[in-house]
């Protein structure tokens, strides 16, 4: 489904990542970990299409398709979902209209007929049921006044919303107590299915216990170190990164 | 130095003062201060990003020379679920077929022309708020004024229907326009005042209009004032109020309206423990260029004043933003705080905004603050990164930034009125602003 060949790219005049290379299957759940400036956020930020992250070299693809090439809203109608680590506020737009717009848009996308209100209301309030968000937070302004907690269950919100083929989990883990993490990972297992990938960026194995990766890798210095299954997890737990990132220098 | 030799728009002014309602000293003062002016150049402080020029070269200082015509005007200002009390005027003149009834007003609300009003009521309160505060064309409106009202909330009255007092113009030959309100609350009422001004699509009209507000003590006034003219008209006006004990005045602006349009809002607290918000939002596009000149006088300890303006500016067009805060020696205890934020949406757009603090008491708490900025890329990216358009992810950020203050009215009518008015403001296509303007809202 996705894969990422030899990708190079840079924030400003700073090289972030530097050949990386990842392969994800659907169906699969790929679970990033590494060092604080490894550029783990900058992989989502690139296969999001932020402005200001400037691919210099590599391919990604996403069902073959090129999606470095693509503008960031044609990326997202394509299937690709990026939950962000730091979940934008937009007051005076309400959460509502925001979700409406996306999910509209979306679903053009897919040739699928906009949702009338009444359904899309329906849809709305069993997504924000399932990721335990009160109802309420759907007439707010986008994120505005959310604890860090109900961003980032707004982000599984819209995620369930959209349906996406992968989605890039940014440490949507972290900032949340117990009860928040078991929320946001019922919310990914609820949406695990044969045809659907996600890449769970995290900097702890403890969210790992609750969604279970196929497979872990490490990111250091803007490439793939290692990866292993899940076990590899609880080896960094115990070890840290430092003989990994002396291995790979 | 004569007349004559002034400024051709001080000369063409003067000519159109008739049929005074008001006392004769007072206009003839009026007239004289008028003729003595200078006519502000580029060199005026006041009046330095704001070209008046346009209204001396327009020939715009004549009256209307056609009747107008008044089919179906009231689609030019219907506010659905308003249930106002309606006054209407038609290029200056006042319509009482298209207005409510004035003699038969909610109890404790009375509506009188100044030419009928009492001599004491206009001896006291007439030109009283407005007098030093006004601009020089504060003078040709007293001067040249042939209609106006006296609004008369009685003590203790709680009139709940608003008072919705509509200026259109029509006249397609460039003449000016008159228009005042002097609206005075007594003690312990409560009252709402929609001042709008709207335009049939080829109207080319001057207004000049100035509104005074007398709030007694304890009394609430609930206050808007719509600009909403065609693009091709001009607008000066000045809203100059007076707060008595505990008053709460709530001021809402909005100007869309008008190629050139300047509107001097002055709030004097005149009894302690009062307090005014005044908020407003400027959305001038193409060549509009649009000033809003405030200043809050707090002459008297213990008052709170509140200023949120908020501009978003677009093509070629400017803002001026000057918000004065004058905090008198004996207004001890006052909470004064002043925002103003701009969006820039074009390289060419211009702002020019000055918060001015002057502060001679010791005790008080003061805040201001004024922003230029464009629309924030990290939002841009967050709403396209969900599959919305650029093109409407920049609708619903501007729409969102202006809304913030939308959402705080509490009339819920003027609200759903203005919002359509604004979304479309930001769109080429009604695609666009879909999804903030159809109701999703959850029951």
């Amino acid at each position: 489904m996705l894969n990422i060949e030899n990708l190079q790219a840079k924030v400003g005049d700073k090289a972030i990542l530097k050949g990386l290379n990842l392969s994800v299957k659907a169906g699969e759940v790929h679970a990033i970990m590494g060092p604080n400036g490894a550029g783990k956020s900058t992989l989502g930020h690139v296969l999001a299409g932020r402005e200001g992250y400037e691919v210099t070299g590599g391919s990604a693809t996403l069902d073959g398709k090129n999606i470095l090439e693509l503008e960031c809203e044609v990326r997202a109608r394509e299937g690709l979902f990026l939950a962000f680590q730091y979940p934008v506020e937009i007051p005076g737009v309400s959460n509502m209209e925001f979700l409406k717009a996306s999910v509209d848009a979306v679903r053009a996308q897919r040739d699928l007929p906009a949702l009338d209100a009444i359904n899309f209301m329906k849809k709305a309030r069993e997504a924000c049921k399932a990721v335990d968000l009160d109802q309420q937070f759907l007439k707010r302004g986008v994120n505005e006044g959310f604890s860090g907690g109900e961003k980032k269950r707004n982000e599984l919100m819209q995620m369930m919303l959209l349906e996406p083929r992968l989605a890039i989990l940014d440490e949507t883990d972290s900032g949340l107590d117990i009860d928040a993490l078991q929320v946001v990972a019922n919310g990914v297992n609820a949406l695990r299915s044969p045809d659907r990938a996600f890449i769970v960026v995290t900097h702890y194995q403890r969210l790992l216990d609750y969604i279970v990766p196929d497979y872990v890798h490490v990111l250091a210095d803007g490439k793939i170190v290692k990866s292993g299954d899940k076990s590899l997890a609880l080896e960094l737990e115990e070890k840290g990164y430092g003989w990994l990132e002396g291995g790979a220098a | 130095m004569t007349a004559e030799a002034k400024h051709p728009a001080i000369v063409q002014g003067l000519a159109l003062a008739a049929n005074s309602p008001i006392h004769a000293d007072e206009q003839t003062r009026a007239r004289d201060a008028w003729a003595q002016c200078q006519w502000p150049t580029r060199k005026t402080e006041a009046w330095k990003y704001t070209p008046v020029k346009a209204l001396a070269d327009g020939n715009f200082l004549s009256r209307p020379s056609a009747d107008p015509e008044l089919d179906n005007i009231n689609m030019l200002y219907a506010i659905d679920q308003l249930n106002s009390v309606d006054l209407v005027f038609v290029d200056g003149q006042f319509q009482a077929q298209l207005s409510t009834d004035l003699s038969a007003l909610p109890s404790g609300l009375n509506i009188t022309a100044l030419a009928d009003a009492p001599s004491a009521v206009l001896a006291q309160y007439f030109n009283r708020a407005a007098g030093e505060h006004a601009t020089l064309f504060g003078d040709l409106n007293t001067a040249a004024l042939e209609q106006g009202f006296v609004v008369e909330v009685a003590k203790n009255a709680d009139i709940t229907q608003p008072v919705h007092i509509v200026n259109i113009a029509t006249q397609t030959d460039a003449c000016a326009v008159n228009a005042r309100v002097l609206w005075l609350q007594h003690t312990g009422s409560r009252a709402s005042l929609v001042e709008h001004f709207a335009s049939s699509a080829s109207a080319t009209v001057f207004t000049n209009s100035i509104t005074e507000l007398f709030v007694g003590e304890n009394a609430q006034c609930q206050h808007y004032r719509l600009h909403l003219e065609g693009e091709q008209n001009q607008h000066i006006g000045g809203v100059y109020s007076q707060l008595q004990k505990n008053a709460r005045l709530n001021s809402f602006y909005v100007a869309m309206g008008a190629n050139l349009q300047r509107v001097d809002v002055v709030t004097q607290f005149e009894g302690e423990g009062a307090e005014a918000v005044n908020n407003g939002v400027y959305l001038p596009r193409n060549k509009q260029i649009t000033d809003f000149h405030t200043c809050i006088e707090h002459k008297v300890p213990h008052c709170t004043s509140n200023e949120i303006f908020r501009g978003i500016i677009g093509d070629s067009a400017r803002a001026v933003f000057n918000g004065r805060i004058h905090i008198h020696k004996d207004a001890q205890k006052t909470l004064a705080e002043l925002s103003n934020k701009n969006l820039l949406t074009s390289e060419k757009a211009e702002v020019n905004t000055k918060p001015e603090l002057e502060i001679y008491a010791d005790d008080v708490r003061c805040a201001h603050g004024a922003t230029i900025a464009k629309i924030d890329p990290l939002a841009m990216y967050y709403l396209c990164s969900r599959g919305i358009s650029k093109e409407e992810a920049q609708v619903l950020l501007s729409f969102g930034f202006i809304n913030e203050l939308i959402e705080q009215l509490e009339n819920a009518a003027i609200a759903a009125f203005l919002r359509p008015i604004i979304a479309t403001r930001f769109a080429k296509n009604p695609e666009l602003t879909q999804h903030i303007l159809t109701p999703t809202e959850a029951s």
